[in-house]
């Protein structure tokens, strides 16, 4: 088995006497689908913050792509992609500015942007919005553009946050071929969900209750060990005795 | 620095592309110092005033032409009672009623005592006070112009001399000001709107988590504030210099520098506000509540701080437009060179400092 991208020891979270995250451990493989799921309040946003570097953890250990989270967020940083719940696109710029911004930030040079965003455009076929304010665009248009932003650094890791909020289940069902030919790519995909349907589609699943990890394993593996027909009815079954929901 | 470069374009970007914005950005300065250089004056010229000549004799009409003369007043109507006087106040189409009495002249001749009486609308008191006391001026001149050898011989003479501003030119009071709220406007609260959009949009999140420094964000979506700023602050100096006659005494590129200064003591406070607040709504209302209306009422600008109650004065210490006000006064009024104002470019570097020291701390007990 190859080394894994994301590995965390009893990584914890506390915030004065409330523990967000408690003690998780688990491992992703590079080019993995890995769902992270809970119910809201569970900790999922907490722990992925601490992943990508926007939190300290209080205790435990946690690399990502071969660096700590401790030391090394600088170096992580560079080498995850993040797309948040709300699509994180400056709605009054156009779509080639969007694509164009979000390449800059991360430090890729002039001539790589230009290219990167011209052949970005053509395979969304975004060529003819390519000038239009993306505040225009339908929804599920700037899901797609947003995760494609999210991966044009080519990052070993990215992280969705929740990134199928409020779409048809079409454009859901889009996205995730999207998810899917990035995995192929061998980007490793982090992703937190509350569609339990969705998770369905992941290569393997982590199920957050009250801060801690209660379940993990692939969908099918899940299912079998509660006994029953899908993931929400594991969902319930892990869920019932939460104390925050 | 191509990512810097990135930020900055992009806020540009979302400047230029926000018509609201430009317009504040732009059309609020030259409208203020026009409206306040135009409209807004503490000088009385014309005021309507009434007269109720019972004398009718060639004093009385001497000391109508003389207040009419001085460009202070105009009759308005001239009247027959005293409710006459009265119903025309009620109608507010008089600032001040003038009474003669009859026995003007033959006082006046005999070296009697004589009373002029002057009624005025005090509902603006500073307006009537000024009416009342020009027309006061106005009959003592007359007075003793009709017997120069009356006059007591131990009269002190008080002789006047308006330094800085001898025209007592109101607009040269309300040019540091405006310039002052302008700048503390565009910079705090345009920043503070700017920083908290990116929090509400959730596009914050996705700057940090990239590879780009918090700081590196922030300056890069200040720094066209700052350019905005100085493009507004030379044309207020030049909409004051060039239409209304404002001297710039000292020198200007002190001037210019002093006014960066504050630009970026402001843009700390706009930094600072951001950093407490998650939404657009609360950063304009607490850049409104807590930066424009201590600015507006205590930095001296309409409100002589010297006339305040103790606290209020000891408060009006810790607002940064105070000491700006201060220092442009001083460059271009007195021009005064740094030796005179060094005290309080110290203290609004001492502030900047503080703000954004409580910005990085704020900001790093956001991020752990």
């Amino acid at each position: 088995m190859a080394t894994s991208v994301i590995e965390t020891h009893e990584l914890t979270k506390r915030f004065g006497n409330f523990t967000a995250v408690d003690r998780i451990t688990f491992q992703v493989q590079p080019g993995e689908i890995f769902g992270f799921l809970g119910a809201n309040g569970a900790g999922k946003t907490t722990a992925m913050r601490m992943l990508t570097g926007l939190s300290r953890p209080t205790a435990g250990e946690g690399i990502v792509a071969g660096y700590d989270v401790y030391r090394q967020a600088e170096q992580i940083k560079r080498r995850i992609g993040y797309m948040s719940q709300r699509f994180s696109l400056y709605e009054d710029l156009t779509v080639r500015e969007n694509i164009q911004f979000y390449a800059g930030i991360y430090g890729l040079p002039w001539r790589s942007i230009r290219s990167k965003t011209s052949e970005l455009i053509e395979r969304l076929q975004l060529g003819e919005v390519a000038r239009t304010l993306v505040g225009s665009l339908p929804l599920g248009w700037k899901q797609k553009l947003a995760f494609s932003t999210a991966i044009l650094h080519d990052p070993e890791i990215v992280f969705l946050d929740e990134p199928t909020g409020g779409v048809d289940p079409i454009t859901r069902r889009q996205f995730w071929e999207m998810i899917y030919a990035a995995a192929d790519r061998g980007v490793t995909i982090f992703v937190t969900t509350h569609y339990m349907d969705e998770s369905e589609y992941c290569d393997r699943i982590s199920m957050m209750v009250d801060g801690e990890i209660r379940a993990l394993g692939s969908p099918h593996d899940l299912k079998t060990q509660y006994d029953q027909p899908d993931m929400n009815g594991v969902f319930l079954q892990l869920a019932r005795h939460s104390e925050r929901s | 620095m191509r990512p810097l470069r990135n930020i900055i374009q992009k806020e540009i970007w979302h400047i230029l592309r926000d018509r609201r914005t430009l317009l504040i950005l732009f059309g609020m300065p030259i409208a203020q110092i026009l409206l306040f250089g135009f409209a807004i004056t503490n000088e009385i010229k014309g005021a309507d005033i009434a007269v109720l000549d019972r004398a009718q004799d060639i004093h009385s009409q001497a000391v109508t032409e003389r207040l009419v003369a001085s460009g202070y007043f105009t009759v308005q109507a001239t009247v027959h009672s005293e409710p006459e006087i009265e119903q025309l106040f009620r109608t507010g189409q008089i600032k001040m009623g003038v009474i003669y009495p009859s026995d003007l002249g033959a006082h006046l001749e005999s070296q009697q005592p004589v009373e002029v009486q002057f009624i005025a609308d005090a509902t603006d008191p500073n307006t009537a006070t000024t009416l009342v006391n020009y027309g006061r001026a106005i009959v003592g001149d007359y007075q003793r112009e009709l017997a120069p050898l009356a006059q007591p011989p131990r009269q002190i003479q008080t002789e006047l001399r308006m330094l800085y501003n001898q025209e007592l030119e109101s607009v040269f009071l309300f040019v540091p000001g405006v310039m002052t709220i302008i700048l503390m406007l565009v910079s705090a609260m345009m920043t503070s709107i700017a920083l908290t959009r990116e929090k509400e949009l959730g596009t914050m999140e996705v700057l940090l988590v990239s590879p780009l420094r918090p700081p590196l964000i922030i300056l890069g979506k200040v720094i066209p504030y700052v350019l905005l700023s100085m493009i507004n602050t030379l044309l207020i100096l030049g909409l004051s210099v060039w239409v209304f006659d404002m001297p710039i005494r000292g020198s200007f590129v002190l001037l210019f520098a002093e006014s960066l200064l504050f630009v970026i003591t402001a843009l700390s406070l706009g930094i600072l506000i951001s950093t407490r607040t998650s939404s657009q709504q609360v950063a304009m209302m607490m850049s409104l509540m807590v930066l424009m209306l201590p600015t507006i009422l205590l930095s001296g600008f309409i409100f002589p701080i010297e006339s305040m109650p103790q606290p209020l004065q000891i408060i009006s210490h810790i607002i940064p437009a105070k000491w700006f006000i201060l220092i442009i006064k001083d460059i271009m009024l007195k021009g005064v060179g740094w030796a005179f104002i060094w005290q309080e470019t110290l203290i609004l570097t001492g502030m900047t400092t503080l703000f954004i020291g409580l910005s990085i701390r704020n900001f790093n007990i956001r991020l752990s």
